[in-house]
Protein backbone atom coordinates (compact mmCIF):
# COMPACT_ATOMS: atom_id res chain seq x y z
CA UNK A 1 0.00 0.00 0.00
CA UNK A 2 1.97 3.36 -1.04
CA UNK A 3 2.29 6.02 1.73
CA UNK A 4 -0.15 8.94 2.72
CA UNK A 5 0.33 11.99 -0.03
CA UNK A 6 -0.28 13.87 2.95
CA UNK A 7 2.77 12.80 4.91
CA UNK A 8 4.60 13.18 1.68
CA UNK A 9 7.75 11.08 0.45
CA UNK A 10 10.01 9.34 3.68
CA UNK A 11 13.53 10.84 4.11
CA UNK A 12 15.42 10.32 7.19
CA UNK A 13 15.20 13.90 8.24
CA UNK A 14 19.52 14.08 8.79
CA UNK A 15 19.76 12.34 5.15
CA UNK A 16 18.12 16.06 3.79
CA UNK A 17 19.93 17.80 5.53
CA UNK A 18 23.25 16.31 4.42
CA UNK A 19 22.17 16.19 0.86
CA UNK A 20 21.50 20.67 0.94
CA UNK A 21 24.48 21.16 2.80
CA UNK A 22 26.62 18.89 0.20
CA UNK A 23 24.25 20.81 -2.45
CA UNK A 24 25.41 23.93 -1.15
CA UNK A 25 28.88 23.58 -0.65
CA UNK A 26 29.21 22.45 -4.37
CA UNK A 27 31.62 19.57 -3.45
CA UNK A 28 32.21 16.46 -4.72
CA UNK A 29 31.73 12.88 -2.79
CA UNK A 30 30.01 10.47 -1.35
CA UNK A 31 26.75 10.96 1.29
CA UNK A 32 26.93 7.85 3.58
CA UNK A 33 23.65 6.55 4.76
CA UNK A 34 21.91 3.75 6.60
CA UNK A 35 18.95 4.94 5.77
CA UNK A 36 17.65 2.55 3.02
CA UNK A 37 13.85 3.49 3.32
CA UNK A 38 14.87 6.72 2.50
CA UNK A 39 12.58 8.08 -1.09
CA UNK A 40 14.89 9.38 -3.91
CA UNK A 41 13.80 12.83 -3.99
CA UNK A 42 14.90 14.83 -7.02
CA UNK A 43 16.84 17.20 -5.16
CA UNK A 44 19.55 14.53 -5.01
CA UNK A 45 19.83 13.82 -9.13
CA UNK A 46 23.31 13.90 -9.50
CA UNK A 47 24.77 12.93 -6.34
CA UNK A 48 26.57 9.95 -5.51
CA UNK A 49 24.95 7.92 -2.37
CA UNK A 50 26.62 5.29 -0.28
CA UNK A 51 24.22 3.55 0.98
CA UNK A 52 25.00 0.63 3.31
CA UNK A 53 24.54 -2.83 2.40
CA UNK A 54 24.67 -4.28 5.73
CA UNK A 55 28.48 -4.41 5.46
CA UNK A 56 30.13 -1.55 3.26
CA UNK A 57 28.37 1.67 1.49
CA UNK A 58 27.62 1.09 -2.00
CA UNK A 59 28.28 3.95 -4.19
CA UNK A 60 25.10 4.91 -6.21
CA UNK A 61 25.27 7.58 -8.91
CA UNK A 62 21.56 9.10 -8.64
CA UNK A 63 19.86 9.47 -12.13
CA UNK A 64 16.38 11.35 -12.70
CA UNK A 65 15.02 7.75 -13.33
CA UNK A 66 15.79 6.58 -10.06
CA UNK A 67 13.25 9.38 -7.94
CA UNK A 68 10.69 7.47 -6.89
CA UNK A 69 12.52 4.64 -5.63
CA UNK A 70 14.18 3.71 -2.18
CA UNK A 71 17.64 3.77 -1.71
CA UNK A 72 17.85 0.36 -0.66
CA UNK A 73 16.77 -1.17 -3.86
CA UNK A 74 20.06 0.10 -5.18
CA UNK A 75 22.12 -1.41 -3.09
CA UNK A 76 22.05 -5.55 -2.82
CA UNK A 77 22.55 -6.85 0.65
CA UNK A 78 23.21 -10.64 -0.86
CA UNK A 79 25.88 -11.36 -3.43
CA UNK A 80 25.19 -15.26 -4.33
CA UNK A 81 27.87 -16.02 -6.62
CA UNK A 82 26.58 -19.69 -7.82
CA UNK A 83 26.11 -22.44 -6.70
CA UNK A 84 30.31 -24.67 -6.11
CA UNK A 85 31.82 -26.08 -9.04
CA UNK A 86 29.96 -24.72 -12.36
CA UNK A 87 30.50 -21.28 -13.51
CA UNK A 88 27.21 -19.00 -13.21
CA UNK A 89 26.10 -17.21 -16.34
CA UNK B 1 -16.13 -11.89 -38.34
CA UNK B 2 -14.73 -8.76 -36.02
CA UNK B 3 -11.47 -8.06 -35.76
CA UNK B 4 -10.48 -5.66 -33.31
CA UNK B 5 -6.81 -4.38 -32.35
CA UNK B 6 -5.17 -6.99 -35.35
CA UNK B 7 -7.28 -9.85 -33.70
CA UNK B 8 -9.56 -12.09 -34.84
CA UNK B 9 -12.35 -12.55 -31.95
CA UNK B 10 -14.01 -15.97 -31.66
CA UNK B 11 -17.63 -16.05 -33.34
CA UNK B 12 -19.79 -18.16 -30.89
CA UNK B 13 -18.26 -16.18 -27.59
CA UNK B 14 -20.46 -13.61 -25.83
CA UNK B 15 -19.07 -9.97 -26.34
CA UNK B 16 -17.82 -9.57 -22.83
CA UNK B 17 -15.89 -13.54 -23.44
CA UNK B 18 -14.39 -12.56 -26.79
CA UNK B 19 -12.84 -9.27 -26.15
CA UNK B 20 -10.84 -10.73 -23.19
CA UNK B 21 -9.06 -12.49 -26.40
CA UNK B 22 -7.68 -8.86 -27.02
CA UNK B 23 -4.26 -8.67 -24.64
CA UNK B 24 -4.79 -6.16 -22.27
CA UNK B 25 -8.18 -6.37 -21.82
CA UNK B 26 -9.79 -8.80 -19.05
CA UNK B 27 -13.52 -9.19 -17.79
CA UNK B 28 -13.62 -5.93 -16.31
CA UNK B 29 -12.74 -4.15 -19.22
CA UNK B 30 -14.47 -5.69 -21.37
CA UNK B 31 -17.61 -5.06 -19.53
CA UNK B 32 -16.84 -1.11 -19.37
CA UNK B 33 -16.11 -1.03 -23.23
CA UNK B 34 -18.99 -2.60 -24.12
CA UNK B 35 -20.89 -0.13 -21.43
CA UNK B 36 -19.72 2.60 -23.00
CA UNK B 37 -20.25 1.24 -26.79
CA UNK B 38 -23.90 0.84 -25.47
CA UNK B 39 -23.97 -2.85 -26.34
CA UNK B 40 -25.33 -5.58 -24.44
CA UNK B 41 -22.33 -7.60 -22.97
CA UNK B 42 -24.54 -10.71 -24.29
CA UNK B 43 -24.69 -10.07 -27.62
CA UNK B 44 -22.75 -12.70 -29.73
CA UNK B 45 -20.08 -11.68 -31.67
CA UNK B 46 -21.83 -12.99 -34.51
CA UNK B 47 -24.52 -11.12 -33.87
CA UNK B 48 -22.90 -7.66 -33.90
CA UNK B 49 -23.71 -5.00 -36.64
CA UNK B 50 -20.91 -2.99 -38.56
CA UNK B 51 -22.18 -0.05 -36.35
CA UNK B 52 -21.66 -2.24 -33.18
CA UNK B 53 -18.39 -2.95 -34.25
CA UNK B 54 -17.39 0.81 -35.31
CA UNK B 55 -18.38 1.87 -31.84
CA UNK B 56 -16.15 -0.94 -30.23
CA UNK B 57 -13.38 0.24 -32.32
CA UNK B 58 -13.83 3.83 -31.23
CA UNK B 59 -13.99 3.05 -27.25
CA UNK B 60 -10.76 0.79 -27.93
CA UNK B 61 -8.77 3.19 -29.53
CA UNK B 62 -9.11 4.88 -25.95
CA UNK B 63 -6.86 2.79 -24.20
CA UNK B 64 -3.80 0.57 -24.78
CA UNK B 65 -3.82 -2.57 -26.24
CA UNK B 66 -2.01 -5.56 -27.61
CA UNK B 67 1.41 -4.07 -29.38
CA UNK B 68 1.21 -0.87 -27.67
CA UNK B 69 1.18 -2.04 -24.27
CA UNK B 70 3.60 -5.05 -25.05
CA UNK B 71 6.10 -2.08 -25.69
CA UNK B 72 5.31 -0.80 -22.90
CA UNK B 73 5.52 -3.40 -20.21
CA UNK B 74 9.28 -4.21 -21.77
CA UNK B 75 9.89 -0.75 -21.40
CA UNK B 76 9.20 -0.39 -18.11
CA UNK B 77 11.35 -3.91 -17.61
CA UNK B 78 14.18 -2.15 -19.39
CA UNK B 79 13.94 1.05 -17.30
CA UNK B 80 14.45 -1.43 -14.46
CA UNK B 81 17.05 -2.95 -15.61
CA UNK B 82 18.83 0.05 -16.31
CA UNK B 83 18.76 1.78 -13.65
CA UNK B 84 19.84 -1.43 -11.70
CA UNK B 85 17.60 -1.64 -8.43
CA UNK B 86 16.53 -4.63 -7.29
CA UNK B 87 13.40 -5.82 -9.16
CA UNK B 88 15.78 -5.13 -12.28
CA UNK B 89 18.41 -7.04 -10.79
CA UNK B 90 15.34 -9.76 -10.87
CA UNK B 91 14.15 -9.45 -14.12
CA UNK B 92 18.28 -10.08 -15.42
CA UNK B 93 18.79 -13.00 -13.41
CA UNK B 94 15.37 -14.39 -14.33
CA UNK B 95 13.82 -14.91 -10.68
CA UNK B 96 10.54 -13.85 -9.14
CA UNK B 97 10.73 -10.16 -8.81
CA UNK B 98 7.79 -9.47 -5.60
CA UNK B 99 9.38 -11.74 -2.93
CA UNK B 100 8.29 -15.11 -3.56
CA UNK B 101 10.56 -17.97 -2.30
CA UNK B 102 13.36 -19.00 -5.04
CA UNK B 103 13.92 -22.24 -2.43
CA UNK B 104 11.03 -24.44 -3.76
CA UNK B 105 8.56 -23.83 -6.80
CA UNK B 106 9.16 -20.45 -8.87
CA UNK B 107 9.16 -22.72 -12.06
CA UNK B 108 7.28 -20.11 -14.20
CA UNK B 109 10.11 -17.61 -13.61
CA UNK B 110 13.21 -20.42 -13.88
CA UNK B 111 11.99 -22.38 -16.24
CA UNK B 112 12.19 -25.90 -16.32
CA UNK B 113 14.34 -27.41 -13.25
CA UNK B 114 18.20 -28.04 -14.06
CA UNK B 115 19.08 -31.24 -12.61
CA UNK B 116 22.21 -30.66 -11.00
CA UNK B 117 24.46 -34.43 -10.97
CA UNK B 118 25.33 -35.27 -7.20
CA UNK B 119 29.19 -36.34 -6.83
CA UNK B 120 29.91 -35.86 -10.78
CA UNK B 121 32.32 -33.25 -11.22
CA UNK B 122 30.45 -31.35 -14.40
CA UNK B 123 32.52 -29.51 -16.70
CA UNK B 124 32.47 -26.48 -17.58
Amino acid sequence: MPRSLKKGPYVFHKLIKKVETQKASNKRGVIKTWSRASMIVPNMVGLTMGVHNGKTFVPVLVTENMVGHKLGEFSPTRSFKGHGGKKGK
Amino acid sequence: MARLAGIDLPRNKRGVIALTYIYGIGRTTAKTLLAKAGINEDTKVIDWTDDNIKQIALVLSEIKVEGELRSEVQLSIKRLMDIACYRGLRHRKGLPVRGQRTRTNARTRKGRRKTVANKKKVGK
